[in-house]
């Protein structure tokens, strides 16, 4: 096996930006590790309309927003492999991966770009008690099987979990001739997009039970109802609320988690709100070189930021190798601490030095607001103070910093990001 | 005289709007917050569109369907039409994104196009 | 064709026995009601290999129970069956309950159970620090182990088909009549079939089987308990299986590794009267974390990765009935096989063997094989060894099960062998592929791929378990499959 200086790993949304923005600063040594049998990722079996609006000007469909990035990867002449899985990446960047034509190999990278995407939250991590029967899904694995596959779970559907996915999937099965019975959502207030709740429910007359969960599934061989039910304080169903309905699907979509199987085992630390790797202002991890973007760093509503984000980490991973990404010894690093319903920060920390002259922070909120304001304290002095009409925990926010402005605060040692009523 | 209710798309406010219609003419949109959900709903309640998107069966290629979609708004009361002319059709690989796959679908005057590559096998 | 002797179920016990019956010269049939082996009690437990101090003293129970884990370790070694003696301790937490633990020593030494110890308090912090705060002291049993309840079940089944037995699967008895030519009439859903012997193994069905034939009513009870399977990543927070003291209704809820690195807690204990009961409840499972917390502390519940419930085939003297039917010559209970089942089942099998080697006058096999192979495993293989495999084989080069790390070529190799997978709980069950914390989410398109192309299933056929459990149920845009 060859070897390279940036290897990628993951061909998705991410894993291809990455690639792109690495070629064009300049380096021609890098390798996409990729496990399907196609560049493009989650984007392939995401046939819906609404994505690139950022990037392109125009809305796309999620193979079609894929495909903008693959072209420019076989026009640049990128390596990648398919059907490869990564198996290992050590500490010192040496990438193990393993598909059926090169055997097991491994690369010393020079510098690794973390691009895994997320999965989603399976019926066992929920505790949904019942039966265990066939026909319960993800919702992702039900999107693969009718759109790229071209095979129907079923025709009675009842959904959990009002996440965009569920949500698509909601309007996919009624076109392809099912009935969707409702989408149970445990939150007082849907994940999912204001126009997916409209134009994938309300145009089709399904109803979305918000604070309600499935307490129940019936079927031995294969599902044949569920019961949901109301839920109180701590989430608990109260007793009386429930209702039963048949059918013969039912769908999850419950939340993603980023998958850091083999950045754990790197030895990259993690931050437990994201549940993705812990990142610097160049979006590298804790092991110099490693870099990390995408859903595999925090879970983004939409396509657009994870590919601009991509991009940067692609960049950095150049400036890393050619030794401009150093750490200036004299430069303090500032701690980025998200407070007060702001859940998280990416990046969690910057190096003044290092920064680019505008740098994008992205958080999320853990709960709605209405009428609040986006606050930044540069230690105790507050100089962002953004009102914004609404904030929701399904949508990504961000703060722009200046390297201008953080240059004016020579002590600077804090960033705190928080929602104030006032 | 006519009411509508509707809930605004254009932020996660999403704003019950109320739209009174007199004689098909919009007289009146309330409820919005903002001047985007006035025009959302002035367009939604006179003409509301929709671009659908779906697959189609393929022939001799490396997969068995291939991703479509229309390629502009069609009436959001034509979509399960337009579903059975996509339920029916038949493609034959390879296939190219923004390949015509269906023409004037549903006397709708839109075509419906190819999302994906798919290759010959 | 007359069979020499029908086994009626696929599970541990039905398949221990059929191994033994495999040692000599006479014809076997396994009249299984589901797809698989492994689809009862022997699927959903606790996966334990207990040392034998719980059953009562002079017991078959205990009897049983001793010999089953002496054997344990040739066995697993003949068949490729992981074990591993990790040692239990059963923990006091309450001084005033302390007696039991030397009452529970006294009864293993009787039971003829080896190298008990009871622990201070500061030996079992020592041992295990994750012990409650509360911790009194402990008994030891070092010959406590951990199988796979899966691997156990599956590689007896297939060293008795390599032997000759023959197993019929989807297959369930509907009635049992002595026929005037005085042989078993057994009538199923696929026609009848004719014994001179049967061995009743149905687990929770054993009773309805046992009455077929005799006037001495059987009652077997479903005993339900809940479990939860903890991720990998805290597989290690006990490296014993962790026991409260027992009470009346069993030896409680438990906290123990897996052999394949998991964390295991459960069960609860709940009677039913539905033999198809294994529903969880919201209610059994918080009891099960509630009660799980009392004997070790920061349980790390969160890492869930499925719950799952069993059924035990409680029958109401809390005694396993091996024994020929007093009112049925030639019929042969094996009843009440509840825990501890799983380690007993091999000595069940070698005691109803010799049973029926003299009851028939049986004569051993020349070429019996006595060892069998498991699914080749790549887990843990060098990158020399996985090449060296790759290279005979590419498909070991495929990563079918991410979290599992399970390659095609393991997923093949589990589809074609004696009593292959054909569903992807049966490749589950033999690969583990599926088993981790996305729980089948990634793989079991890939999965179905397979199983379509080796074996021609239509994938409307494919199924989770067998019967009505198939994943799809028709093409999109009204295609007709295969078309």
């Amino acid at each position: 096996m060859k070897t390279y200086d940036i290897v990628i790993v993951g061909g998705g949304p991410a894993g291809l930006a990455a690639a792109v923005a690495a070629r064009e600063a300049g380096n021609d040594s890098i390798l996409i590790l990729e496990r399907d049998h196609e560049l493009g990722g989650i984007l392939n079996q995401c046939i819906h309309n609404g994505f690139g609006l950022h990037t392109f000007k125009e809305e796309l469909t999620g193979p079609e927003y894929a495909y903008r990035f693959i072209k420019q990867v076989l026009d640049l002449g990128i390596e990648y492999r398919l059907n490869t899985m990564v198996m290992d990446i050590a500490s010192d960047k040496t990438v193990t991966a393993m598909n059926s034509e090169d055997g097991m190999f491994r690369i010393p990278a020079k510098a690794v770009i973390l691009a895994m995407g997320c999965r989603e939250r399976p019926r066992g991590a929920l505790n949904i008690p019942g039966y265990r029967p066939a026909g319960i899904f993800s919702a992702g694995t039900a999107q693969r099987l009718v759109n790229i596959e071209g095979y129907m779970p079923g025709r009675e559907v009842v959904i959990l979990g009002s996440g965009d996915i569920g949500l698509i999937m909601a309007r996919r099965m009624t076109l392809e001739g099912a009935r969707v019975k409702v989408v149970a959502e445990l939150m007082p207030y849907s994940g999912g997009l204001k126009r997916n709740i409209v134009q994938c429910l309300n145009d089709y007359g399904i109803p979305l039970k918000l604070s309600h969960t499935v307490v129940d599934i019936e079927g031995r061989d294969h599902i044949s109802a569920v019961t949901i039910a109301e839920v109180g304080p701590g989430k608990k169903p109260i007793p009386g609320t429930e209702e039963r309905y048949t059918c013969d699907t039912l769908l999850l979509s419950c939340g993603l988690i980023p998958e850091n199987e083999l950045s754990r085992s790197a030895g990259v630390q993690m931050s437990p709100v994201t549940s993705g790797p812990v990142v610097n202002e160049s979006l590298e991890t804790n092991i110099p070189g490693v870099f990390a973007c995408g859903n595999v760093l925090h879970v983004h509503d939409l396509v657009d930021y994870v590919s601009e984000e991509a991009k940067r980490a692609g960049q950095n991973a150049v400036k890393y190798i050619s030794g401009g990404c150093k750490d200036a010894e004299s430069s303090e690093v500032i701690e980025l601490v998200a407070t007060e319903g702001a859940r998280y920060t990416v990046p969690g920390t910057i190096n003044r030095e290092r920064m680019d002259d505008l740098l994008t922070v992205r958080f999320r909120v853990g709960d709605v607001y209405k009428n609040s304001f986006v606050s930044v304290y540069f230690d105790d002095e507050r100089v962002v103070h953004n009102e914004k009409r609404i904030l929701a925990p399904g949508e990504m926010e961000q703060i722009i910093l200046q390297k201008k402005k953080l240059l004016e605060y020579p002590n600077l040692k804090k960033i705190t990001v928080k929602i104030e009523k006032e | 005289m006519e009411t509508r209710e509707l809930t605004c798309i254009g932020c996660p406010m999403g704003c019950q709007l109320t739209v009174t219609l007199d004689g098909g003419e919009v007289t009146e949109v309330k409820g919005n917050t903002c001047a985007k959900g006035d025009i959302y709903a002035r367009k939604e309640v006179v003409n509301p569109t929709r671009i659908v998107t779906s697959t189609i069966k393929i022939k001799g290629g490396d997969k068995e369907r291939v991703s479509v979609k229309t390629a502009n708004d069609i009436p959001k009361s034509k979509i399960f039409e337009v579903m059975k002319d996509i339920d029916a059709a038949e493609a034959t690989a390879p296939a190219r994104i923004g390949d015509v796959l269906i023409k004037n679908v549903a006397g709708t005057g839109v075509d419906v196009i190819a999302t994906r590559n798919i290759e010959a096998v | 064709m007359i069979y020499d002797v029908i086994v009626i179920g696929a599970g541990v016990t039905g398949s221990a026995v059929a191994r033994e019956l495999s040692r000599y010269e006479t014809n076997v049939c396994v009249l299984e009601k589901c797809e698989d082996v492994c689809e009862g009690t022997s699927k959903a437990n606790s996966a334990i290999v207990h040392a034998g101090f719980d059953a009562a003293e002079g017991s078959l129970m205990a009897k049983l129970n001793v010999r089953g884990n002496e054997m344990m370790d040739d066995l697993s070694r003949d068949l490729d069956i992981p074990f591993k003696r990790n040692g239990s301790l059963v923990v006091c937490i309450h001084k005033e309950a302390i007696d039991g633990l030397k009452d529970l020593y006294d009864r293993g030494v009787k039971n003829g159970v080896k190298g008990l110890k009871i622990l201070s308090r500061e030996e079992a912090l020592e041992m295990e620090p994750n012990l409650s705060e509360n911790v009194e002291g402990a008994l030891y049993a070092p010959t406590g182990g951990i199988i796979c309840p899966f691997e156990l079940n599956i590689a007896m089944a297939e060293n008795a088909n390599m032997n000759g037995v023959d197993f019929r699967f989807n297959t369930e008895v509907e009635d049992i009549k002595k026929g005037e030519d005085g042989n078993w009439h057994l009538r199923t859903n696929n026609g009848e079939y004719i014994t001179r012997y049967v061995v009743n193994a149905a687990g929770v069905y054993a009773d309805e089987i046992h009455n077929m034939v005799s006037a001495n009513k059987m009652h077997i009870i479903e005993r339900r308990g809940d479990y939860c399977l903890l991720d990998k990543t805290v597989g290690g927070h006990v490296s014993h299986t962790i026991f409260p003291q027992p009470t009346r209704l069993g030896k409680g809820v438990l906290v123990s590794p897996t052999v394949h690195g998991n964390l295991i807690v459960g069960p609860t204990a709940v009677d039913l009267e539905n033999k198809e009961g294994n529903n969880t409840t919201a209610a059994g499972i918080d009891d099960l974390i509630t009660k799980a917390g009392d004997h070790v502390r920061n349980l790390p519940i969160r890492n869930v990765i499925t719950s799952f419930a069993g059924l035990r085939a409680h029958e109401e003297h809390h005694e396993f009935i091996i024994e020929e039917v007093k009112d049925a010559p030639n019929f042969i209970d094996c009843a009440g096989i509840e825990s501890p089942g799983l380690t007993s089942s091999p000595a069940i099998g070698e005691m109803v063997g010799k049973m029926m080697k003299d009851m028939m006058g049986l004569k051993e096999k020349a070429n019996w094989i006595s060892t069998r192979k498991g699914v080749k495993k790549t887990e843990g293989l060098s990158i020399e060894e996985r090449n060296a495999l790759i290279k005979e084989n590419p498909a070991y080069g495929t990563i079918i099960c991410r979290c599992e790390s399970i390659t095609e070529g393991e997923i093949l190799d589990a589809i074609h062998r004696p009593l292959g997978a054909r569903s992807l709980d049966g490749v589950k069950r033999r690969t583990r592929a599926g088993m981790g914390r996305c729980q089948a989410g990634f793989c079991s398109p890939r999965t179905m791929e397979i199983l379509h192309r080796e074996l021609g299933i239509p994938y409307e056929k494919i199924t989770k378990s067998g019967g009505r459990s198939n994943i799809v149920i028709e093409r999109t845009k009204g295609e007709v499959s295969g078309s």
